[in-house]
Order: C-alpha cells, then structure tokens, then sequence
C-alpha cells in the first residue's frame, strides 16, 4: 500500500522531458521514453488512453495542463488517487509561483522548480504542498534576503496552512458565496441532470492568528448528519466539503463551523445541491435545415427567476454547422456574433431582467455539396450568465465571529452569486424542410 | 535571482568546450561566477548532457552559506552519485557538518539528500547525523529523518535495525507535532512491507488510537498516510469497529478527494467486522453523497474515482441507487471518463430508470467519437438483456438505429440483437427482414457472423435463408475464420431445417472447409459436422439444434470473482482499484521469471475456476463436459458459457477473435474493467508470458490432439445418444483442442 511514487518528469506535448526528479532511484530515468509512444499507441487502438496505466512492470500516472504533461512514474501499487492530485497541486503551486505554467516558464525556472519538488516531495511521499506557506522559504530573490531563510513554524505545526506574526493595518475577511449551476437539458427539454455546486470563498486579510466562527441560516441541512430536516422549504446539501483548516471533528458533533483560517484567499467550504430547481435561463431553438443551401435558427431566451433580479453578461452558444458562411442575424437585445472557429454563435445579453423573455433569429447560408462525415457532430448550446445577490439554495451567512488575542475589531464584508457552471442544453434536430424556399 | 539576465547562458547551444569552460567558472576565485557555473552545470543536466565529469570541481562548491549554491550542488550530487561512487567521500564531510549546523532548513536539507545518495560508502557516515537529527529540537528535521529511515532501510535493513532506527521511528508516533507522526507512519507502513520479519509496524490498539488522535491535525497527505495505515488494524469486535468508523466519518468532508477515497476504503474494509445492520446501513447512506462529489474533480481523479466507485456499487449495489444521473455523460468529458460513466449507468441500471437510460444512451449514439458510439449500443443490448420488460424499448431503439444507416452503428446493433435474440428466443423475430436488408453494408466479421447466426438460427421463419446463405457463402474462401465457423453452422441448421433446398449448398460448403481450407479449426469442425450428418442424421439434430444455455450480462462485462473483489476493497483508491487486478499482477518485479509466469497463469486459472463453479453451478451440470460440447453446440456466441478453460490465453487478447470471442460480448473495454479474470493492459505482462508457454506446451500437443479427437469421433457416429455421449467421453481432447483453436485463432 505504500504510495511512494518514484520520480515525476514535465514533458512538452511531443514527450520531451523539460524537468525531472528521481525521487527513489528504482526505475531508470529512461523509462520515460516509452511514456509517449504508449499514450499514442493507446490512441490508436481507438481505445480512449487513460490517464493511468501499466508496462512492462511500470505504472505511468498522467495528467495533463496547458500544452505539458505532468507524469509521475511507480513500480508500487501506489495510491492513484493521491498521484493524480499531487501532481495537479504541482501544476498549482507552480502556477501560483510563476502565474503561467509552460514551457517558458520551467525554462526560465528550473533552479527554483527543483527546489519546490525537492521541498513537495521526499523519497516519493507528498510533504508540504502549501503554496503561501512555500514562498515563506522558497523564493524566487533568496539572494535578497540578509537573513537565512528557516523552515516557518506553519510547516510542521497542526496549523500548517498559516505563518505566525502576519500583520495588516485593517483587518478585514470578504465572504463570497458562489453557486454554480450544472445543467443537462435533452433535446426534448427535459432536464436530465440539475445540479448545484456552491463554494463559500474566502479572502481573508486579519492580523495575527484569529479564530473564526461561521453561522449559517438554518435552511441549510446537512444530509449527512441523519437528522432529517423538519418538512417545510429547507434545501438539503447532499455533500458538504470543507478546507482542511475546519475542525472536521466539531462539525461533526455540534455543527459549528470554526477555523483558523489560511492568509488571502482561498476556498472555505463546497458544498453539492441536487434539488430540482427551475432553470434560471431557458433557452429554446428551433432549427429549419435547407439541405444545401440554408440553414435557420429561432432561438427564445427567457429568464426564469424572479423580477427583481438580474443576469449580468449572459452569453448563449449555439453550434451552427462548420461549413456554413454569408451569416444574418435579428435580435430583439443584445448582439450577436458568428465565431466560424468554433463554429458557434455566440449571443450576447448585457443585463437580462427576471422574467423576460426574448427571441433571436439565424440565418446561414450552406454549401450545396454536403460532407458526409461532418453531419453527426452535435454539440450542445451552452449559457453562461451571473446574477448577482442571489442563491439558489438559499444559503445565508448570518454571522461570522472573529476572534484575535490582541482584540482588534474585523469587519466582513458578504456578496452573494449564482452563476453557470456546466451549463448546457443539447440541440433539437432540424426540421428537414425540403422545398428550396426563396431567401 | 535575476534569472532573464542569465537565461541565455544557461541553456546555450553546446559548444565543444563548454565543459572545459565549466571547468574554469568552477574554479574560479569570485563567489558569483561559480554559483553561475554550478547553475549552467544544472541547466545542462536538464537537457540531458552529461556532466558528470566534473564531479570533483561542483563539490567544492558545495562548502557555502548561499543556501540556493548548496541545494545545486546537492541535486548535483544525487544525481551524479552513482556514476562516481569513490569520489562521493569528497562530499562526506560537509554532510555531515551541514546536520550539525545552526539552521534547521539545512540540517534537514542535508540529512534528506544523504538518504538519496545511494552509495554504499555513505552509509558507513549517515547513521550518526541520522540519529542527531531523528532526536532534532525542530520537528522540520524530525519529520525529514523519520523519512530518511526509511531510505536507509531500502539500502541496508540490517544497519537500520542495528542501529535502533526501528525503535526510534516507532517511538516518533507519539511524537507532539502531527506531521513527524505520520512521516513516520508513512515510513514504517513501507518497511513492513518490505520487512521479512513483519513485526516492524504492527497496528495494535495503542498505536492505533495515536493515530486517531494524530488526524486531526495532519496535512492532507498526512491524513491519506494515517488512513491507509489504519486500515491494516483488526477490529476485536463490531462495537470497537464502529467506534474507528465514526472516528473517521468526518474524513469524508475533506476537500481532498484522496482523503476522502482512503476514508472510505477504511470504512468498507471494517463494514466487514460490523455486525449492527443499523449501523451499516447509516454507513452506506453517508458514503453516497461524497463519492458523487468526486465527479467534480479534475478528469484524471474522475477516472479513478469511477473505476473506483465501479467496484464499490459491485460490493454494495444498494448504494447510489437514486443517483443514476449524475453519471450521465457530458458532451465534453474526456472519452476515458465517459466510457467509465456508461459502465456504472449499466450497473445502476432497474426497471425504474431504464426508461432516462436508454433514452441516454440512444442520444449518445449520435455522437461522433465511433468508439464510444459503438459502446453506447452494446449498452442498449445489455439493458434488454438485464431487463426483461424493457426488452421490447432496447429494439425499438436499437432498431432505430439501424435505420440511421451509419455503417458502424449498423454492424453494433447487429451484433447486440444477436444476443437479444439468444436471451429472448422467437419474441422479435419480426425483425430479421430489417436485419437482412442491412446485409451488404456489413464488413466487420463480428457483425456478419452474427448476422448468419441469426439467419441459421431462423432458417425456416425466412423464406430465402438459402440465398442468403449462398450470397455470403461466395466469398466463404476469403472470410475471417471466424465468419467461416458460423456459416458452415448455418449452413448446417438449414440443411437439417430444410433439407430439400440446401443438400447441394451443404455438400459444397462442407467439400471447400474439408479440402481447401488450412485453418485447422475450421477444417476440423466441418469434418465434425460431415461425420455427424453421414453416420446419424437424427443425432445431427440433436448437436446442432439443440436448446442453448440461457445468456446472462455479467458474464461478458467485469465480473469480478469475491476472493478478488476482497482483496480489491482493500486496494481503494490504489492503482489496483483503478486496473481491477489484484497488484501482485502489475508489481514490478524486474522482469517476469518463468516462475512467476506460471504462478500468474494458474492464479488466473483459479480465479476463472470460481466463476466457473458459481455459473456452473447455477446451469447445473458441470463445466468441463459442457465446454467440450460448446463447439459441436454452436455456442460461438455462447458468452453465458462459463468455462473457458484456457483462461490467459483467452484472456490476453481481449478483443481476439475466434470462437471464443463470446468473452467480449457485451463490452469491448472488458479488458480494462474485468479485472484479473480477463486479462487487460497491466496483464499483458505475464500473460503474454504465459501465453507463449502455452502455445509452446500445445504446439507439440497439438497434432496427437486433433488424431485423439478423430479417433472419438469415429466412434461417436456409432452411439444412439450422441449428445450425452459426448458429454462423458469427450472432455478431455475436446476441451483441449477448443484451446488450440483459441491460440490459432489468436496468432
């Protein structure tokens, strides 16, 4: 069960090796000349790679970011679990250390990426992988510094997630409730899949090392904790995840959510809904396809929330085929856009009110020969909206306490949205209309 | 540093004396110019030269208070340790200065990077530093040198025992500061795996109730190490198991998926202890929620969060009954998670939502990616088979897609209704002149073969089965062997079906397999058939015609056996949960001995045996003599056929085809899912192996073989109950020879 993983290598998209560290000295560098050609030949037997398999006695664990793959290789029965989000906190902490993780980047960096690795890593087992707590004592100006460098308290203290002795002039905390809503609509518009994915976000700026208590409306039940919410309009959270810094333990006795939180920003809680909510935007196409020569689109928008609200920035993509040209558009709000290169249009609304409803219409004209192979691809509309001091769930801060042993005062400050998150609804058939009717 | 400025020089184009250049920079007397040698030096390892040559001069640099120079110099050293052992005692004493020195960072620096430089000549010298740091006032050092035992144990177990390093890592678990506990619970957990003796971490009640105490306050690495080591603890009693459990419920609000993974491999590991069936079905109802969550993680942990909730839902299918869409697939989900999502779709599938599934499952057929389209149909025809009420939906559907035309989704169907066919025997045979008028656009052997079986099958329900017999029997020469061993069947059912058409047409197909094909198999079965028909037409009927075993749809997916799914739950969220092979068939021993081939081989055997028996036990009548008819019954598509005794044979090359091609049936990633009865990727290993042997064994068996089977069957002609008969003579050669058929198929 040992999870060691022997070394990790980052490799540009044709396999090169840009950097890597041999953990454990178990398996040949070598071995990871055979990482690519085994992905491609997987691909080629139309047997969709995945990001974890096995040769010739040796794991090759995946993933990928931006134009690099980031692979960690074991002879162990290691946990892939673990494997897989080590090194996503890699492509993380890098990216946070040099704001684009690329090519370019490693080049540029390469003394202080085998630092972090060196740091993040030891004989194969995660160490520590705090980003903020990271740059306390690995630093792109070392040099600067007059003092060495130490190891900071955080890394092996129980709160390891925050340095002692940080200080602000005003203290503050900002609250952001974010839900994102998931949504699968078939063609026929029923919904197959509503789902409500809510993160309370945090950008904390407090002095010291400051207890905090967070209260939340009592709407909010917790499934999990077995007692049944009593009848009535409370939403239930299926699953409720937490950042390490919350006493998982005291949770679970008194519901009481309390932390020492992290410096900036960071996620508090996530927290998963799956109540069948209405969707907040609906939208409606109608296709009329003139096989070889046009192709039209009637495509009705409504907002299904209340009045007093709004969507900020709702963009609707709708796929259009790759071949279509000479585009006309008539919206009665917003504009619309023809992106050929995504072959979608894109149909963009300011502000949309609570209620309304609106309508575009598409025009295309297509070519007359019609490629074959091209006729099945059909991907989904999808919506991105934000509607700002609303939630879905109904989630509410109703206080959240700060305590410091030096007593200063901390004032936060909570917003409230609902935005899209896989947002998406497939597209109709087409009416075949067979007369060529005049443009 | 200012790195731009230096940037060009680093990874400048080699010229041929940029070592000597090196060289000089190394030497010289400015502090600067070396710290930017020792900086090209590690540019030029990243790219892969070699620089190895200048060993002597980098570890000069490596007495410095510039803690940047010291870590290049250290990497330096782990690196390029091995290609100079003598001279790693140059670096010695530094090590050993810098363990002793005033800050912590370098102290533990410097006892981690000896650990890694594995030389023999520096063992002699890190037991000392070691022991200093494992006792360090700072826990930053601890927590290194509680890992550093554990490299020094890969290196020489006996020196590290020797030295009392045992007892120390094992006293560090009551340490105060959580991360040295579990760096040295990570420590230990990997020396008792490697240990003889397996006494160096035993997880008794005290140690046990240390780490209960540690997890709270652990990283999240830290809480995945303490989990994994508390699941190697035996509860003494439910109570007691109950108690851990609750202790690490509230793990599975971590926002770290593994942690949550390795909360619940401890909770369906000690489920087993629990005897409060309250309890249990608490424990299930909490499990639910956090493994749907783990769908909204990165695709990489996706995957192995559905490989893993795949075994689980087999272990438990009471759990995540009401969740079947959240597996629905999205239109951008990478092709390995989709096709992982359809797996557990099928295995959630009831009576209750097959109605969302197959309406699912019909929208992804229309997709473009042929591979996953070809998976969604195989999917509709394991729903009919699952589901009996929903059988009549499955055809409408299916037939629907046969009127789409599109050529690959023509042949899948085909191939799926097939099987309906063999579950539901005369209820859609309304169909098959739908079916025929497909038959030009078919080239895939799987769907023709399918389709003539269909047609044997039905011979007397259609009215032209003859001329559609002969329309595909002009090219019989030419077609995959496959096709040939169904067409001579069909050939045969429509004789004995309506032997005034096709006397002429069963004559010739039998004269071209007996003379002019080479294919053994082929060969073999049309002189079977001849025989049959020559000596005992009646007994002919009863081979060829007689009722086949009812299909059932795990047999061709990832049924996994229980000892397996066992050892799998104990393996969650490991690389052997995500494979579906117990880890003893990917570990890496160097290479594959011959002994560890055949213990492979005979594992799988074993493995394939408790399915066989379970099966078998249901069809009642026992496997060998049933495998032995499965050829003269005309089961090539017998995929509810349990006994396939040529397991890693069959196994290796999941998509073969040939007779037994019946273990792919249902699902065409069953090398992936099916664990380690049907071989996948991580076998290919050794049963390529095996698979070698055995050719070999069989290779000089076969001849002796196939006079054996004649022998019997000269006889066999001369009984009045041939098909009984067979069953208790012929066994043995039989089932022997349906291996040789399985390896020439295969090569």
């Amino acid at each position: 069960m040992a999870s060691a993983v022997s070394a990790i290598f980052i490799l540009d998209l044709k396999g090169k090796v840009l950097i890597s560290r041999n953990y454990r000295g178990d398996i040949p560098m070598s071995a990871v000349e055979k990482f690519l050609p085994l992905v491609l030949e997987a691909e080629e037997d139309s047997q969709a790679p995945a990001p974890c398999f096995t040769d010739d006695g040796i794991n090759y664990l995946y993933i990928r970011h931006n134009n690099l793959f980031l692979l960690a290789i074991t002879r162990k029965n290691s946990n892939a679990t673990t494997v897989m989000l080590f090194l996503h906190t890699i492509a993380e902490v890098l990216t946070e250390y040099f704001k684009e993780l690329e090519e370019e980047s490693i080049r540029d960096n390469f003394v202080i990426i085998y630092e972090l690795l060196d740091e993040m890593m030891d004989f194969g087992y995660p160490q520590t992988t705090e980003s903020k707590i990271l740059q306390e004592y690995i630093t792109q100006d070392a040099y600067k510094l007059e003092v060495q460098v130490r190891p900071p308290m955080a890394v092996t203290n129980a709160v390891s997630w925050r340095s002692e002795g940080i200080r602000y002039r005003k203290n503050e905390v900002f609250l952001d409730v974010v839900e994102s809503v998931n949504l699968l609509v078939n063609a026929n518009g029923n919904v197959l899949r509503s789902e409500i994915l809510g993160a309370v976000k945090m950008k904390v700026f407090l002095s010291g090392m400051p207890e905090l208590r967070l209260g939340l409306n009592d709407k909010v039940m917790f499934e999990s904790t077995g007692r049944s919410p009593t009848k009535g309009k409370s939403i239930e959270m299926e699953d409720v995840k937490f950042h390490q810094c919350v006493r998982l333990s005291k949770f679970e006795n008194d519901r009481t959510i309390s932390f020492i939180p992290p410096d900036g920003e960071f996620d508090l809680m996530t927290y998963r809904l799956n109540t069948q909510v209405k969707p907040l935007i609906w939208v409606e196409a109608l296709v009329e396809n003139y096989t070889g020569s046009r192709v039209e689109y009637l495509i009705r928008a409504k907002a299904q929330f209340k009045r007093r609200s709004s969507a900020n920035n709702v963009e609707i993509h709708i796929p259009v085929p790759e071949d279509a040209d000479t585009p006309k558009f008539r919206s009665g709000i917003g504009s619309v856009q023809y992106v050929p290169e995504k072959a979608c249009v894109i149909w963009k609304i300011k502000q949309f009110q609570g209620g309304k409803e609106f309508s575009m219409r598409a025009h295309f004209g297509l070519p007359s020969v019609k490629n074959l192979e091209d006729a099945d691809k059909r991907p989904p509309m999808s919506i991105k909206f934000e509607i700002p001091y609303f939630t879905t769930s109904g989630i509410q801060v109703r206080y959240l306490k700060i305590q410091e042993r030096s007593g200063y005062a901390a004032l936060p400050w909570v917003r409230y949205i609902t935005q899209n998150g896989d947002y998406q609804m497939r597209m109709p058939d087409s009416i075949k209309a067979s007369k060529m009717a005049p443009i | 540093m200012n790195l731009d400025a230096f940037k060009p020089k680093f990874f400048a184009t080699s010229t041929k004396g940029e070592n000597a250049e090196l060289l000089v920079d190394l030497n010289s007397e400015y502090r600067d110019r070396r710290k930017d040698a020792v900086k090209r030096v590690i540019a030029n390892m990243t790219v892969g030269k070699d620089v190895s040559s200048l060993f002597p001069q980098v570890v000069k640099n490596m007495q410095t208070e510039d803690l940047e120079m010291k870590k290049l110099v250290y990497l330096y050293l782990m690196n390029y340790a091995k290609s100079n052992p003598d001279l790693v005692i140059l670096a010695v004493n530094t090590f050993v200065k810098d363990t002793d020195h005033p800050n912590p960072l370098i102290r533990a620096l410097a006892i981690r990077t000896m650990g890694c430089i594995r030389v023999d000549k520096i063992l002699d010298h890190l037991c000392e530093p070691l022991r200093k740091c494992l006792q360090d006032d700072n826990p930053y050092v601890r927590k290194t040198a509680a890992i550093c035992v554990a490299k020094l144990w890969d290196l020489d177990q006996e020196r590290a025992v020797e030295n009392g390093f045992v007892t120390t890592l094992q006293d560090l678990i009551s340490d105060s500061t959580p991360m040295v506990v579990a760096n040295a619970v990570v420590a230990l957990a990997e020396m008792q795996e490697s240990s003889a003796s397996k006494d160096v971490f035993v997880v008794n009640v005290s140690i046990m109730n240390k780490m209960l105490a540690a997890l709270n306050e652990c990283t999240e690495w830290g809480q995945i190490a303490i989990l994994t080591s508390l699941a190697e603890y035996r509860p003494l009693d439910s109570k007691e198991a109950e108690n851990i459990c609750e202790r690490v419920i509230p793990r599975l609000q971590h926002a770290n998926g593994s942690v949550v993974l390795s909360a619940i491999r401890v909770l369906m590991m000690f489920l087993r202890y629990i005897k409060n069936d309250e309890f249990i079905k608490g424990l299930i109802k909490k499990m639910s929620p956090p493994l749907v969550s783990l769908l909204a993680s990165a695709p990489e942990v996706q995957y192995v969060s559905l490989r893993n909730i795949n075994l689980i839902l087999q272990k438990r299918p009471d759990i995540l009954q009401n969740d079947v869409r959240v597996f629905f697939c999205k239109y951008n989900d990478p092709p390995y998670v989709k096709r992982e999502k359809l797996e557990i779709m099928i295995k959630l599938c009831n009576d209750r939502n097959v109605e969302q599934i197959l309406s699912e499952l019909k929208e992804y057929a229309s997709e473009v990616d042929v591979d996953f389209v070809r998976k969604a149909v195989r999917a509709i025809g394991r729903c009919a088979i699952m589901i009996d009420e929903a059988s009549e939906r499955c055809v409408n559907v299916l037939l629907d897609l046969i009127n789409t035309k599109v050529n690959y989704v023509v042949q899948e169907a085909i191939i799926v209704i097939k099987d309906i066919f063999r579950k539901y025997p005369k209820r859609y045979e309304a169909i098959i002149p739908t079916l025929c008028e497909n038959l030009d656009s078919l080239d895939e052997p799987e769907a023709k073969g399918s389709l003539i079986w269909i047609i044997g099958e039905y011979a007397e329900r259609i009215e032209n089965a003859d001329e559609l017999i002969e329309n595909f029997l002009e090219s019989f020469l030419e077609e995959n062997s496959q096709v040939q061993l169904q067409l001579l069947t069909a050939t045969v059912k429509l004789f004995l079906k309506k032997p005034s058409q096709s006397q002429e047409i069963v004559h010739r197909v039998l004269q071209t397999a007996t003379q002019e094909i080479d294919n053994p198999d082929t060969r073999d079965r049309a002189y079977v058939y001849w025989r049959l028909l020559s000596t005992d037409p009646q007994a002919a009927k009863a081979v060829v015609l007689s009722e086949k075993p009812p299909i059932s749809v795990e047999s061709g997916s990832s049924k996994i056996s229980p000892g397996l799914m066992d050892e799998l739950i104990n393996n969650i969220s490991t690389l052997a949960s995500v494979y579906h092979k117990p880890p003893t068939a990917f570990m890496g021993k160097k290479a594959f001995s011959a002994d560890a081939v055949r213990k492979a081989a005979v594992e799988d055997a074993k493995d394939e045996e408790q399915i066989t028996g379970e099966d078998g036990a249901a069809t009642a009548g026992s496997a060998a003599p049933k495998n032995a008819m499965a050829d003269l019954l005309d089961l090539d598509f017998g995929s509810s056929e349990p006994a396939y005794t040529s397991p890693p044979v069959s196994s290796s090359k999941p998509t073969s085809s040939g007779p037994n091609y019946s273990a792919d049936l249902f699902d065409m990633s069953s090398d992936m899912s099916s664990g380690g009865v049907f071989g996948g990727m991580a076998g290919m290993n050794a049963a390529n192996g095996a698979q070698q042997q055995q050719q070999q064994s069989f290779g000089v068996m076969s001849p002796t073989n196939n006079s054996n089977q004649f022998g019997d069957l000269a006889g066999l002609g001369g009984f009045g109950q041939p098909a009984q008969q067979q069953q208790q003579q012929k066994p043995a050669p039989s089932s022997q020879s349906s291996t040789v058929n399985d390896l020439l198929d295969l090569f």
